[in-house]
């Protein structure tokens, strides 16, 4: 395994490449298969390069464990905006999730409803192509036009485009207080109801899920104490014909319960294909009468379905018709990625021909093609 | 600012392309003879005009395809234009191009409160997204200062930002989806009302791509619901840099305003005497509002007001009613009104890390003795995108030409201090040739590969973004 230490030694190891890599970060999160055999991971590029809590701006090198990131934040009572997920116990690895990681795969966790994805609060990278080309794009300002957006590119690429070397953020303050607003005894339908009702309503929920497993709707409110006492009280006002609704204002239980959701916990140890299906919100219940009884957790008001299902099953097939795409985070026999269009699919290979035109960064990966036995 | 010499051989195949594209648009579409389109001659960036072929108005997606299968057998330049309030010179046309107008596109399509989202026609304006959707309380957050008359396409062209975008995010972060068709007349649906991409981020790429990537015609936005209520305050400083500080203590305090806007000792003078909005006499002022119910307002303000005091100001001036919240509101609003009544002016856009603020003033105050012309600053702090006012007179010879050279100056000091040469307007072609400034040569050779795989004829707002050097070989090819 490759293992550059600067930029500098991944332009290099990339201009003086024969054959193909499959790109890593941590490796926490082996979403999608390259048929690359030699590895090139960024683990080995680590560091805070710049961090400026009175600018609300971080920037870190690619390798960098978030856990690093999330720490220096905390320190200023900071934080990453968009909470992202962890995907070590779902997908069953080790290893120690990357900054950069994070970026490759837009990773992003149930605040995603409220303050965006990872793509959203990411303002700048730095990458190398696949002729070895060092390039940056974007930069440590949280408003920039000048020229094309590459930063949104880059995210969610899973390095098909380059090799991140570094990634800049705009962060945001960090929490005071939280609670929880649950819902009883709710089918999908009327859950995705009162989760639209919620984020419908000036009380700014910043999370809203769905766990058919035990029929609670969670729905969360963040700020300051007296804010969060006071729109946790509304917003029961505004649901109290729903159903049966208790609050948990217990800061570490609120917290405990959504890391559980964004790290998708109800869903770990189950059997089959796993897909992560992602539609209109209203289109969650549609979702789900045809998923039918499998083990589900519906995220962002029921925009975000995550599916353990028989892998005989085509999902893709079964949820024609319906705007959206599935992508099979774990499991066999489709394509991990969901199809696109033909003419949006020539404008993704004449991309990949242009930023990699040797074909060495994940070849295979991202493309229509059956995954095969993780 | 120089434009490429217009190919003559194109010119002069008018009649028969003006004859196809009337086979497909009605006659009131196409805009042909010499007087009329020079109502398509120049955007807001006035001092650059030059009337284009012809300009064509469709009424759908499937006219603008038609529109540019054409343009694009025939090797005809299309420049897109929205509705025309470009600052930057980005639907500025040549003498041999097809001015694209969406306009007559401004039809709401679907609007939908359970889901959150609206999609219009992109010739829709910014202020009637709101206007939709505004008695079922929501609203469209981006606010560029020209919502009354900006269209959705110029806003995702732009990728637009304005006043509230601390906290609600540019025009990327809001929108969804889009049609839009690409330069050989290939209709594409990027998004749609679900949340992420299934693949590449290719919205994220199309918003602030100039117009160059491909036509909009229909935009996914989402939609917000209003807050229970907003309140502004107003904080006098006798000094630009304890301004800039109190902003930085506001942002690390965990308090995140809505809007956090910076005027210097220039632009409140104008605007007082113009507006006469009864701000205090002070080196800088700023406008701090925060949302929320009273009570959330008065949690919020309590943190800031105190961080303010810490600041020694001259004066806090905090809201208590709608008529003074407007009136604090006024001359911000007015400022760039204000300063046009003094003279011309150039309004940048730049934008720099938030600690440069302090410097960058100086460095600004400093260069305008060096050029002797007058600078106003009004800008949105809370995320360092500055708005520097340079004073001239149009019709002083030489005086565009000085504006333009200090122009360059500020922007280079944005780009020198770790920030970029636009935050909200776009390059077009008032920045175009200082891109170098910001980028690499490979820097920009990766984006122009980007405009390759889209447009591989190089015939969408050709012109722009880059400079000409730069995108000569691919113009020409």
């Amino acid at each position: 395994m490759l293992t550059p230490k600067s930029e500098a030694e991944l332009s290099d190891a990339l201009k003086s490449a024969k054959s193909p890599f499959s790109i890593i970060g941590g490796g926490t999160r082996p979403i999608g298969r390259s048929n690359a055999s030699e590895m090139l991971s960024t683990s080995k590029l680590t560091g805070i390069e710049l961090y400026e809590p009175g600018a609300l701006t971080i920037v870190a090198k690619a390798g960098t464990p978030i856990r690093d990131i999330e720490a220096a934040l905390a320190k200023e009572n900071q934080r990453l905006p968009f909470e992202p997920m962890d995907h070590r116990a779902l997908l069953g690895t080790k290893g120690e999730p990357t900054i950069g990681g994070v970026v490759a795969a837009n990773v992003s966790g149930p605040r995603r409803i409220q303050a965006g994805a990872c793509r959203d609060s990411l303002i700048g990278v730095r990458f190398v192509d696949g002729a070895g080309t060092a390039l940056k794009n974007g930069g440590r300002v949280m408003k920039n036009v000048t020229g094309y957006d590459l930063v949104k590119l880059m995210a969610g690429s899973y390095g098909t485009l380059g090799v991140l070397s570094e990634v800049g953020f705009k962060v945001l303050p960090g929490i005071a207080a939280t609670a929880t607003v649950t819902l009883h005894h709710q089918q999908s339908e009327g859950a995705i109801a009162a989760m639209s009702k919620a984020l419908g309503s000036p009380f700014e929920v910043s999370a809203a899920a769905f766990d058919p497993a035990s029929g609670s709707t969670h729905l969360r409110l963040e700020g300051f104490g007296d804010s969060v006492v006071y729109r946790t009280a509304e917003l029961t006002k505004l649901l109290g014909d729903l159903g049966d609704i208790t609050t948990e204002t217990n800061p570490d239980k609120s917290k405990k319960l959504w890391a559980d959701i964004r790290d998708v916990k109800a869903l770990t140890g189950t059997e089959g294909n796993l897909w992560r299906i992602s539609v209109k919100p209203s289109d969650g219940a549609k979702v789900a009468s045809i998923l039918g009884a499998v083990p589900s957790l519906m995220d962002w008001g029921g925009g975000l379905i995550w599916a353990a299902i028989d892998p005989a099953i085509d999902l893709r097939t079964k949820l024609a018709g319906i705007q959206g795409h599935a992508t099979l985070i774990r499991g066999e026999g489709f394509a991990t990625f969901h199809p696109e269009p033909a003419p949006l699919a020539a404008v993704v290979q004449g991309l990949r021909d242009k930023f990699d035109p040797k074909g060495l960064l994940n070849p295979g990966l991202m493309s229509d093609q059956v995954a095969s036995m993780a | 600012m120089e434009m490429p010499i217009p190919d003559t051989a194109i010119m002069a195949k008018k009649a028969l392309l003006v004859d196809r594209l009337l086979a497909v648009l009605p006659r009131d579409a196409v805009i042909h003879d010499e007087f009329a389109t020079r109502a398509y001659e120049c955007d807001a960036l006035t001092a650059y005009k030059c009337p284009p072929l012809c300009a064509v108005l469709p009424s759908s997606t499937q006219e603008v395809s038609d529109v540019l299968k054409i343009c694009h057998e025939m090797g005809v330049p299309v420049v897109p234009r929205g509705s025309g309030t470009s600052l930057a010179g980005g639907a500025l046309p040549t003498a041999d191009c097809v001015i694209l107008g969406v306009a007559k596109l401004s039809d709401v399509l679907e609007t939908n409160y359970d889901d959150r989202y609206i999609r219009v026609q992109s010739g829709r304006t910014n202020l009637s997204v709101t206007g939709a959707v505004e008695e079922h309380d929501f609203f469209y957050a981006p606010d560029p200062s020209s919502q009354l008359a900006c269209a959705i396409a110029g806003n995702v062209a732009m990728n637009s930002g304005g006043a509230h975008c601390l906290k609600y995010g540019v025009t990327t972060n809001n929108l969804l989806g889009v049609t839009m068709v690409l330069m050989d007349g290939t209709i594409t649906e990027i998004g749609g009302a679900h949340l992420d991409a299934p693949g590449y981020d290719l919205l994220g790429l199309i918003c602030g791509s100039e117009g160059q990537l491909g036509v909009v015609t229909e935009a996914t936005l989402r939609i917000l619901r209003k807050p229970e209520g907003a309140r502004p305050v107003l904080m006098a400083f006798d000094d630009n840099e304890v301004a800039g500080a109190c902003v930085a203590d506001i942002i690390k305090a965990g308090v995140l305003p809505v809007a956090i806007e910076f005027m210097d000792r220039p632009v409140i003078r104008a605007s007082e005497d113009f507006a006469k909005a009864g701000y205090p006499d002070c080196e800088a002022l700023l406008i701090v509002e925060v949302e929320g119910s009273e009570a959330e307002i008065d949690e919020q303000l309590g943190v800031i007001l105190q961080i303010a005091r810490k600041h020694n100001p001259i004066e806090l001036r905090e809201s208590t009613s709608p008529e003074e919240s407007a009136k604090i509101w006024l001359g911000r609003k007015s400022a760039f009104g204000a300063m046009g009544q003094i003279n011309d002016y150039m309004c940048l856009d730049g934008t720099i890390p938030v600690s440069s603020l302090p410097h960058v003033l100086k460095r600004i105050g400093e260069m305008s003795k060096h050029y002797g012309l007058d600078v106003g600053n009004v800008f949105h702090a809370g995320d360092g995108n500055m708005h520097p006012l340079i004073l001239f007179d149009a019709n002083k010879p030489g005086d565009l030409e000085l504006c333009e050279e200090m122009g360059a100056d500020i922007l280079r000091l944005c780009v020198e201090v770790g920030g970029c040469l636009t935050g909200e307007h776009g390059v077009g072609i008032e920045k175009r040739d200082l891109m170098f400034d910001q980028f690499a040569d490979e820097d920009l050779e990766i984006q122009m590969k980007v405009k390759d795989v889209f447009d591989p004829a190089w015939l969408l707002n050709p012109a722009k973004v880059f400079p000409l050097k730069a995108s000569q070989s691919r113009r020409a090819a």
